[in-house]
């Protein structure tokens, strides 16, 4: 039993909705009691899909327990059958309905229902969200495109891939997968069928056509695509185009399947990522520390732009998805930081606090507790909100995505010239810590307007949380070191979003020189041997 | 004394002499049976665990119950929560960890990490129930241990015994059992029932004492110690509809239960202070001088939103059932034409005076097979859907006009000063549509 206010992932029945909402032409029979149906809202709000999921939940109640769910299960998937008129049904049980044992998938098999039935087993006390999409993926793919022959293709028809992975909720999905389709175009390779999103039953029936297959987000069609190499041979590219080296590097891989030359693609790409990172202004980037937690696919991706790409120093690397957790700690090890594989929003929230960065690379989850930090922040991975799903154009994946990351990643810091004004008058009664940079207004009234969201038992009330915590964080690793208040003073001088660092690093300092207490003479002999 | 007659009151008796129906009061509701699309009952934690302030609410269930909450308490509000989940998880099932020595634990943990909590509810779920935890027993044990620094109740918010507000209404029923009973000659007191906005209750407050009943308590109160014994002293005024299991006990207890209009608009809010004044003894003069600048401004503010909402047909999916109440106001107050009122369990008798009112043409529904609720939509294309967040969306991308019903659950609505809002509640949609000029 474990005690949880937020979570990363749904349960994994919600997986399965997210694969049967991306789909056409599906409908999945849940048996589940009332309630479960809130599951609906989060397509229809966070996403502002317009149709309802594409789910019956059979609604069973206490009373019907002792009596026939079994039959409410038959009657629901007959009745759906009817007036959906899917190409074919998956069926499966939500936590409670896992509980009574009715065997949806058996039931369903007696009813000869005209439609294939793809019976799902989602062990919902074990297993979350990516899993369960991956899960009925992987039934879906081996359901309806086993057993088939591929179709011969035509003379002089180009090579094509299927694109795996997107689905309904996912993070930028929509525009990632407009964005990866014109990178394959612009390397004359056609895309068969994208998949679970947009594709029909019918469409996963053709997926063995395909030369080879394209996994945009492993966490979900991980499973299917090393299924469909095994069963029909076809090459699995392992590169996820996040980034501008990773999207140079796709970009190869894809030509090295299809027998191309990607150099042309790379230089007409319409990318500034690069220049905009190498121009001066950019400069006050060098060694900005950065946490990153999300997704592993999202985490890895993001560690390797900001460090590699724009000179961040990755300062604590993380995810929620547990079944990748080897994936991350291999990336964590490059940056010599402990990856952090945790489902526990506290636990992520003690890590940040500890870690003292600059600038948060997270999910909606770190989102709050940076703006609880006053610590910038960007989303890159899922769980989603709505503000996830923006109007404009706006992909995390190909040479657009690079750019797209370029302004989220930068945006939130304080910027170059506004840093050193801020470090050189300290005492400008309009112009300092208090206030926020000029440019994130919105962060700026969530500061000091707006009621601040502090967790009511874990931090006091005090303006100050930046401090505090700071100093919260520290009272563990260096108990015993006392400041003397004019170095409390001068420390004080020093920009809120750099304070942390010079307080871990003076402390650090004085424990291994021996001096206690810290005074002003302390603080910049740290600073002269840490440099900044 | 003047005998006012109330509305309500004034179409039973009619009813009684054989002048004609009660307005919808015999009208059978359509009882249907299929998929619902409402919130089960742990839903109303959101709102119980900010408005009983020293509470943490810990439901014992599943990962989809934590999802839950975080979905449907408006994408995350990120105060850290008075409410958490026990997960559940398969080495809890399969016996290889003693369910109550965990939740143990988990309690263990969090009256740790939150010191100030003064009373603790365990709120059972479907998988709770349907294993058959007996939470019951295991606030026993923890009440045992902890009490009285921190009380423990348990109650069940789960699916596939409660709709939304019903959680509600099993929280409350638990507040009054763990109610000392009130002594024989305990002082006369007005208790009202069903969970308000603070800023209502202090309005309600005012009127009350203005009307000379001083003794005025509110369930659930503000702080969890804040309950007052209850028996046969005590006169309850139900505030919300949904208040079935809570009202039973209440009789039991030997309290006083009144049946009036939900307090919604100027008029339901007038017969519903009438009916505590007439408990009471209020003189008729005294009840007019103290509520007629209310229902004044009340009138008013309701009229500023009346063209917008006047023979608007208007459909209501079942929600929180408080949807005869406002039904009602929408019919007799704004002028709205009422199709289907759509309700996920209807308490004849506590809605009786509500249902008196509304015209006979009024299509009831009892429980929801959503499917055949929605083709009853369409085939009425109303002006005006009342409907849940599964909904809403989808209906508009039809270019049909929705009011999320949630809102109505969280939103000061009740008493004469927020008639005005509302009424707005309404109108706001249909003003919006006639505002914008892009189409879907």
């Amino acid at each position: 039993m474990q005690l949880t206010v937020w979570t990363y992932e749904g349960p994994p029945h919600v997986g399965a909705m997210r694969v049967a909402t991306g789909m056409k032409g599906l409908h999945y029979v849940l048996h589940a009691p009332q309630g479960d149906t809130y599951a609906d809202l989060l397509f229809t709000m966070i996403e502002r899909r317009k149709e309802r999921p594409p789910v019956t939940y059979t609604t069973f109640q206490a009373r019907d327990l002792g009596a026939d769910t079994a039959e409410i299960f038959k009657t629901a998937c007959r009745e759906a059958v009817e007036r959906f008129d899917p190409q074919a049904i998956i069926v499966g049980a939500s936590c409670t309905a896992e509980l009574i044992q009715d065997d949806p998938g058996g039931l369903a098999k007696t009813l000869d229902l005209n439609v294939p039935v793809i019976p799902l087993e989602l062990p919902s006390y074990q297993k979350k969200e990516n899993w369960g999409a991956a899960e009925t993926f992987f039934q879906l793919v081996r359901g309806l495109a086993g057993g088939r022959t591929p179709e011969p293709k035509p003379e002089g028809a180009p090579k094509s891939c299927n694109i795996l992975g997107p689905t309904a909720l996912g993070f930028r999905h929509r525009d990632d997968v407009t964005e990866i389709t014109r990178l394959l175009g612009a390397l004359g390779v056609a895309v068969n069928v994208v998949a679970p999103m947009g594709a029909t039953p019918h469409d996963l029936t053709r997926l063995p056509n395909a030369d080879f297959n394209v996994v945009l987000y492993p966490e979900i069609a991980g499973t299917a695509a090393q299924w469909l190499k095994r069963t029909y041979r076809q090459p699995v590219v392992e590169t996820v185009p996040m980034g501008v080296n990773a999207t140079r590097e796709f970009v190869r891989e894809v030509a090295a399947l299809t027998d191309t030359d990607p150099e042309p693609v790379i230089a007409e790409a319409d990318e500034r990522f690069s220049w905009y990172s190498r121009s001066i202004d950019s400069n006050y980037l060098t060694g900005k520390r950065v946490f990153i937690f999300g997704d592993a696919t999202h985490a890895i991706a993001a560690a390797r732009v900001a460090e590699h790409e724009l000179g961040f120093k990755v300062c604590g690397l993380g995810t929620y998805s547990r079944e990748f957790a080897r994936d991350v700690r291999a990336a964590a090890q490059q940056y010599g930081v402990e990856a952090l594989i945790t489902d526990d929003h506290l636990e992520v929230e003690d890590a940040i606090v500890a870690a003292q960065p600059e600038l948060v690379l997270g999910t909606q989850m770190e989102r709050h507790i940076a703006k609880r930090l006053r610590i910038g922040c960007a989303v890159i991975s899922a769980p989603v909100h709505v503000q996830d799903f923006p109007a404009r154009y706006s992909p995390f994946m190909g040479f657009e995505g690079a750019n797209v990351m370029f302004d989220s990643f930068v945006h939130p810091l304080v910027m170059g010239l506004e840093e050193h004004l801020l470090g050189m008058f300290r005492e400008d009664f309009e112009f300092n810590d208090g206030a926020q940079a000029s440019h994130l207004a919105a962060l700026h009234a969530g500061a000091n307007h707006e009621t601040i969201e502090i967790p009511e038992a874990r931090t006091a009330p005090d303006d100050k949380t930046q401090d505090l915590v700071a100093n919260e964080g520290m009272a563990a690793s260096f108990g015993s070191l006392s400041w003397t208040s004019d170095a409390e003073q001068e420390l004080r001088k020093i920009p809120f979003f750099v304070r942390g660092k010079a307080r871990r690093n003076t402390e650090l300092f004085a424990t291994e020189k021996g001096v206690n207490p810290i005074t002003i003479e302390t603080l910049y002999d740290a600073k002269a041997h840490f440099g900044r | 004394m003047n005998r006012h007659v109330p509305p309500h009151i004034a179409a039973a008796e009619a009813r009684a002499n054989g002048e004609g129906a009660a307005g919808c009061t015999d009208v059978a509701p359509i009882k249907q049976r299929g998929q619902h699309e409402v919130f089960c009952g742990l839903t109303s934690i959101i709102w119980l665990h900010r408005k009983v302030q020293d509470a943490f609410f810990l439901i014992v269930g599943s990962r989809t119950c934590a999802h839950l909450m975080q979905s449907a308490a408006g994408v995350m509000i990120f105060a850290e929560p008075r409410f958490g989940t026990a997960i559940i998880d398969d080495r809890d099932l399969s016996g290889m960890a003693d369910m109550y020595e965990e939740l143990d634990k988990v309690v263990d943990r969090l009256i740790a990490r939150r010191p100030d909590i003064r009373m603790l509810v365990l709120v059972g779920s479907c998988p709770s129930e349907v294993i058959k935890l007996d939470l019951g027993r295991a606030a026993q044990k923890l009440n045992a241990r902890m009490a009285p620094h921190v009380r423990v109740l348990s109650y069940s918010g789960s699916g596939i015994e409660t709709t939304f507000t019903q959680g509600e209404d099993n929280f409350l029923h638990a507040l009054v059992e763990a109610t000392p009973k009130a002594a024989p000659d305990a002082p006369r007191q007005l208790l009202v029932a069903g969970c308000l906005a603070d800023v209502v209750e202090d309005q309600f407050t005012r009127i009350f004492n203005g009307l000379g009943i001083d003794n005025v308590h509110f369930l659930p109160a503000r702080a969890a110690g804040e309950v007052p014994p209850i028996g046969a002293n005590t006169t309850v005024l139900m505030a919300q509809p949904y208040l079935t299991e809570t009202a039973k006990l209440l009789a039991r207890r030997g309290a006083d239960v009144l049946i009036a209009p939900f307090p919604l608009g100027e008029e339901g809010t007038t017969a519903w202070l009438r009916a505590a004044a007439d408990a009471f003894d209020v003189p008729g003069d005294r009840f007019d001088a103290i509520t007629g600048a209310g229902r004044e401004r009340a009138a008013k503010a309701v009229s500023l939103y009346r063209e917008r909402l006047e023979g608007k047909r208007v459909f209501f999916f079942p929600d929180s059932q408080m949807e005869p109440s406002l039904a009602r106001f929408l019919s007799r107050e704004a002028g709205a034409d009422i199709l289907e009122v759509g309700t996920p369990y209807l308490n004849k008798g506590h809605m009786a005076p509500d249902l008196a009112l509304l015209p006979d043409t009024v299509r009831l529904a009892e429980g929801q097979d959503v499917d055949k609720q929605i083709d009853r939509c369409r085939a009425d294309d109303p002006d005006l859907i009342i409907c849940g967040m599964g909904l809403g969306n989808p209906f508009e991308a039809e270019g049909r006009t929705t009011k999320w019903s949630i809102e109505f659950a969280f939103t000061p609505i009740q008493g004469y000063e927020q008639a005005g809002d509302l009424a707005e509640l309404f109108a706001r949609p249909i003003r919006r549509r006639d505002l914008l000029q892009v189409e879907v």
